[in-house]
């Protein structure tokens, strides 16, 4: 298609938001989608949340108190699914899609009517989720990792758990699809690949792990469908299948998935740290090029996360060794972050504390991490609470703690209110403190011997986790604070300039606070 | 208000005693017994203090910078922003380290793998939730659950204090026995889900996968009675299928040996017995009550309620109530598909034939008929 | 970017939560009949109602902003990488199950027979067994069974899918030449193709089902057999109709020679299951 067929129609580009709910139903515009991407995951933060309180209630004390050990694994298993699809993931795409259109100086995301479907998926996918505890045998317990034998043994609401994961898959995809297009298509002239922020590389990368490996996803719940249903043999070993078979799909998008949640914390630190160091990113084109290999790297490390399977030694040689690589692209992230901050003019506003707070504690998680690689030691630590507080560090402290900066961070822009700067400091220093009593302790735990997804323990476990409890507590009132403060940013609040942070550089400060309801009707001039 | 602080001080004192009192349970992951444990525990401390040296390193730059180049302290920052040496310097170093790591992980790794030339085999099988050890060529076959004091104390609202009940969760009616400094090897597999076979003190836990047998082995150093537990998440019960693992002299352990086998040849000229001559109902009523709790509550419950939804009532079921080869059936060869496994492959004829005598004359049902094991030996 | 070339951005999408409410229904339809609840099947059949209602508003839409010339190159081009990025997570999806295919054969099945790591798993649980494909396991889940052959039917079925790809390219020629009657014909030709293969396809379940007595229940080898081919045929059922879509725009004269993106997508697809079937017959049917 060369030549542009006449233009008869009428330029859209003035309207305004339509008014009340159907406005939210039927909108094509990025930020209203991003705004209701992060309202969802907010809300799923709390839901999720919520079950982790029922979690470390049950585990405040040996014994059983409170609940069922078959509703325990409901718990741990929901838990898992809503923080992860519900929670950080819609979190991150709503991020995307507030700024990855400002970004790279485009009108709005490439494809906005498939944009409102991706988001518009999720909470039917959701509801369909949730609606499996109300269902006879409640909802899925075999754990999120849904390995058969045991997930085969759900009771009603097993097939729509399937077909809702189906559905966050769908909308993954499409979103994924959105953010490459957007990406490839929409950039202004003169924004180059390598002139684009980090938070939008780190997204395009992102969205190419999605692509690959929803797919991959939906095949292995695919199978798990037939095999109970049609009487398929996939995993199976009667029929010439493996249980195991399960395990290597499912890890194939699984291990991939963990960088999805990872890759755009790494953007929106690597955008948030420059600004209050006052100094540019350190490492630019190195940073672009650890986050490519970090993914390329997560397609072929799958299997360290089913070291105790009994794979022949070749294999848990292969995969110890490149999961271990994964070690060097990462740490060259963090030393960039530090470079970047090294001989800065630094101030601590809220998104600089949580970003410092990412770097710490993910690299705490980073280390725990590269211990569980080594797979003689994981046949130790593996399917104890040292997993547990590792894959915290990096999903709590990590993701979600580069979520809350972003949050501060753009929330002024995006509102047009500066949030209330004390109370966000309050909320940081709450979290850390808690997050820290949460997690750390379960590292012992796990050393000393304490299986995960157990609802009850021995006592010589009893005191870390009480300690864990109390600081789950607390880490869950805090983050009720942080709803709070958004809301009250939402309201009103001290109005913010169009840029907002005194070091901040990129286009989305170019705009106003908050910006026109369509971005860039005019391409911006990029130096 | 300074009384509120002597409580304050004092109660941070008491919690400050009592974890130093129970320092002893462990920060940090056993050495273990074993030769391989030892190394894997070496290894462990090799990673976490290059981490921990690194971690000095990365995190002291880090707050250096965070203290001293802050605007309120006038700092300007400067504009560098690249250098291809620091990218190659912290590209080439971590990368030699983690050589240095890989070296002995890769050698204990290739050690652990060899179970070759044991000197004797276990086929250790998990259930829902249980396990079952076989001494392969012993004629010793048993299973080991859950020992009653935890069990009782466990269930939700018992109002038992867990710290009363001796070893808590890690208890079982039936230890593993095996031999001091003999190489034992273990066949593990599963019955029904997957299960993972973890005893802390000999340094791995490895998969038990319906269906497949992965090899693993232990040369204990030390008698001893050590404690773990299934690993990975198998159901309901998953947190109460503990393994205790007693290592003898050699000399005990041919004792024990010995006095099993008796015991095996005892139980099985009783269950000839009864096949020949036919028990009394009361008599099977009596023995599947013991079977039925050693076997069935988990699921089942106790008082036969069962858990709405999920695992079916005894109590008025209408396939206990009606013919009794449907139920046969189904307590011989289970429910594909569900936790309800085929029980022909775990209990004996005697056994079969009296739990299913209990529930159809207890638990609520009064059905007032009984089913002698010859029949169903001869279903077999 | 002049205001008249602005990138179009439409508004007031209504279709998307009907798509939603569809497949919810449809899903929750589906998922509530593999339970064996009653009326379940209402509700799918209901949803997918809704879905293909959907679907014919959400392209009508669309169809009718192109032939407006609502669409300029830019759209064009998010269009074009929306589909190939689509087709590749449909690869990917596909990667799944012949990924399952290839453990299968190369380790599970081995193993189980004892092979390599397998010896003790061969010894003490399926002793006896032994590592030939086709398999139904060490079980002989199913019964007996026979294999399909490759010769007959997935034969003639490759010939006819190949076929097809070129009569589409062929009428590709045509649209880009402005030939329309060599459009319509190769169009009319590869829908008419596509679907002899898959009333082909369905011919040899039912003799795999009738005389073969090959099932989904037939161990791996039914599994993995019925599962991937199933899927392709399902694509290449959803490929005809998107075909046969193209003919009747085709018909109607909605495409140029500079202007027809939609009819390339249909294509691209259709060399997308052409080239699954390929791995199917080499891999499920050959070896």
């Amino acid at each position: 298609m060369t030549t542009v067929t006449a233009d008869t129609h009428d330029d859209h580009h003035d309207h305004g938001p339509a008014k009340g709910f159907m406005r939210w139903v039927t909108t094509t515009n990025h930020k209203d989608i991003g705004t209701l991407y992060l309202i969802f995951s907010l809300v799923m933060f709390m839901v999720g949340g919520a079950m982790a309180m029922v979690i470390r209630l049950e585990l405040f004390q040996p014994g059983l108190q409170f609940v069922d050990p078959g509703f325990f694994n409901q718990m741990t298993t929901v838990h898992a699914l809503v923080m992860i699809f519900g929670a950080v993931m819609p979190a991150f795409v709503g991020l995307a899609n507030w700024m990855l259109p400002i970004m790279v100086g485009g009108p709005d995301m490439a494809l906005p009517r498939m944009n409102n479907w991706s988001f518009w998926i999720l909470p039917f996918a959701f509801a369909m989720l949730l609606s499996t505890f109300f269902m006879d045998g409640g909802a899925a317990a075999g754990g999120w990792t849904l390995y058969p034998p045991l997930v085969l043994q759900g009771g009603n609401g097993f097939p729509y758990m399937i077909f809702a994961i189906h559905m966050m898959g769908i909308s993954s995809v499409m979103g994924a699809i959105n953010v490459i297009v957007t990406i490839l298509n929409m950039r202004a002239p003169g924004m180059t690949l390598m002139k684009m922020p980090l938070f939008v590389w780190t997204w395009f990368i992102t969205a190419y792990l999605l692509i690959a490996v929803m797919p991959v996803l939906a095949g292995a719940v695919t199978m798990l469908l037939t095999d109970r249903f049609y009487d398929t043999s996939f995993f199976s070993a009667a029929g010439g299948g493996d249980p195991v078979l399960f395990q290597h799909i499912f890890w194939f998008f699984g291990h991939p998935e963990v960088y999805i949640l990872i890759l755009p914390a790494f953007g929106v630190v690597s955008s948030i740290i420059p600004t209050f160091a006052r100094k540019p990113l350190f490492g630019y084109s190195s940073m672009v090029y650890a986050t490519a290999s970090i993914a390329f790297l997560s397609f072929i490390v799958w299997a360290h996360h089913m070291f105790t399977v009994g794979m022949p030694i070749e294999g848990e040689l292969f995969f110890m060794y490149a999961t271990m690589l994964i070690a060097v692209p990462t740490g060259v992230k963090v030393f960039n972050w530090i470079s970047t901050m090294w001989k800065g003019s630094m101030t601590f506003e809220t998104p600089m504390l949580f970003s410092i707070g990412f770097v710490i504690m993910f690299t705490i998680g980073g280390f725990s991490g590269l211990m569980l690689a080594i797979a003689p030691a994981d046949f130790q630590y593996h399917d104890t609470y040292f997993v547990v507080a590792h894959f915290h560090y990096v999903l709590v402290t990590g993701a979600i703690y580069s979520i809350m900066a972003a949050a501060y961070y753009w929330l002024p822009k995006w509102t047009g209110n500066m949030y209330n700067e004390k109370m966000g400091q309050w909320h940081f220093w709450l979290s850390t403190v808690s997050v820290n009593v949460l997690f750390f302790p379960q590292h012992f735990l796990g050393l000393a011997g304490m299986p995960r997804r157990i609802p009850d323990y021995s006592v010589q476990f009893a005191e870390f986790n009480m300690w864990s409890s109390i600081g789950g507590f607390a880490f869950g009132l805090s983050q009720v604070f942080f709803c709070y403060i958004v809301y009250k940013t939402i309201k009103g609040g001290e109005k913010a300039t169009d840029q907002v942070w005194e070091g901040a550089e990129g286009l989305e400060w170019t705009l106003s606070s908050p910006p026109p309801y369509h971005s860039f009707t005019t391409a911006p001039e990029i130096k | 208000m300074n009384k509120l602080k002597q409580l304050f001080a004092g109660g941070a004192l008491l919690t400050f005693m009592s974890s130093v009192a129970h320092a002893e349970y462990g920060l940090n992951m056993p050495v273990g017994v074993t030769e391989t444990s030892r190394q894997v525990y070496d290894l462990h401390m090799l990673i976490l203090w290059v981490c921990v040296a690194i971690g000095v390193v990365v995190f002291g730059a880090m707050i250096w910078s965070m203290i001293f180049h802050r605007k309120s302290k006038g700092a300007v920052a400067s504009q560098f922003h690249e250098s291809m040496t620091a990218e190659v310097v912290w590209t080439v170093v971590p990368f030699i380290i983690l050589i240095v790591m890989a070296i002995p992980a890769t050698k204990v790794l290739i050690d652990m793998h060899d179970a070759s030339e044991a000197d004797m085999s276990i086929k250790v099988t998990g259930y829902q939730w249980k396990w079952r050890y076989e001494y392969i060529g012993e004629d010793v076959d048993f299973f080991s659950s859950l020992d009653a004091a935890s069990n009782e104390a466990r269930q939700v609202g018992s109002k038992i204090d867990p710290s009363t009940v001796d070893n808590y969760l890690l208890n079982v009616d039936r230890p593993l026995v095996i031999p001091v400094g003999k190489k034992v090897r273990f066949l593990l597999t599963a019955s029904d889900v997957i299960h993972a076979w973890w005893v802390p003190d000999f340094g791995w836990k490895k998969d038990a996968i319906p269906g497949f047998i992965n090899e693993a082995w232990v040369k204990v150093d030390e008698p001893g009675v050590y404690r773990g537990q299934c690993a990975e998440l198998c159901g309901r019960d998953h947190g109460f299928m503990p393994i205790v693992v007693e290592v003898k002299s050699e000399a005990d352990y041919a004792i024990w040996l010995a006095a099993q086998k008796g015991e095996e040849v005892v139980a099985k000229m009783e269950a000839e017995v009864a096949l020949v001559e036919g028990l009394t109902a009361d008599d099977l009523i009596q023995k599947g009550e013991e079977v039925y709790r050693a076997n069935c509550v988990a699921c089942h419950q106790m008082k036969g309620e069962g858990i709405a939804g999920v695992f079916p009532a005894i109590s008025g079921s209408a396939l206990v109530n009606g013919p009794m080869d449907a139920q046969i059936d189904m307590v011989m060869n289970g429910k594909v598909g569900t936790a309800m496994v085929a029980f022909k492959n775990q209990l004996n004829d005697v056994e079969l034939a009296a739990v299913i005598t209990y529930q159809r004359n207890s638990l609520g049902n009064s059905v007032g008929d009984s089913v002698q094991p010859s029949a169903i030996a001869a279903l077999r | 970017m002049s205001s008249e070339n602005a990138y179009y951005v439409p508004h007031d999408a209504k279709w998307p939560i009907v798509g939603s409410i569809g497949l919810t229904l449809f899903l929750g339809g589906f998922a509530g009949q593999l339970n064996g609840t009653s009326m379940a099947a209402n509700v799918m059949i209901i949803g997918f109602l809704v879905l293909v209602y959907m679907m014919f508003g959400w392209f009508g839409d669309v169809i009718n902003e192109s032939e407006s010339g609502t669409y300029k190159k830019l759209e064009d081009v998010s269009f074009r990488m929306g589909m190939i990025w689509f087709i590749f997570s449909e690869v990917m999806f596909f990667a799944a199950f012949f990924g399952a295919l290839y453990y299968i054969r190369v380790f599970s099945v081995p193993w189980l027979a004892g092979e390599g790591s397998g010896a003790t798993t061969n010894e003490f649980i399926w002793s006896g067994f032994e590592a030939v494909w086709p398999t139904n396991g060490p079980a002989a889940v199913g019964g007996e069974y026979e294999k399909m052959g490759a010769w007959g039917l997935p034969a003639i079925n490759t010939f006819i899918l190949l076929t097809s790809g070129a009569t589409v390219t062929w009428a590709h020629w045509g649209l880009v030449a402005n030939k329309r009657k060599q459009l319509i014909m190769g169009l009319a030709a590869t829908v008419l193709l596509g679907f002899i293969f898959v009333g082909l396809q369905a011919l040899e379940y039912s003799h795999g089902y009738n005389e073969l007595n090959l099932t989904m229940g037939s161990g791996i080898y039914g599994s993995t057999f019925y599962m991937l081919t199933g899927f392709h045929g399902f694509h290449v059922t959803v490929g005809a109709i998107m075909l046969l879509v193209m003919l009747v725009r085709s018909i109607k004269g909605h495409f140029t020679p500079e202007n027809h993106f939609a009819f390339e997508a249909a294509a691209w697809y259709w060399h997308f299951v052409d080239v699954v079937w390929l791995g199917l017959f080499i891999f499920v049917y050959w070896l």
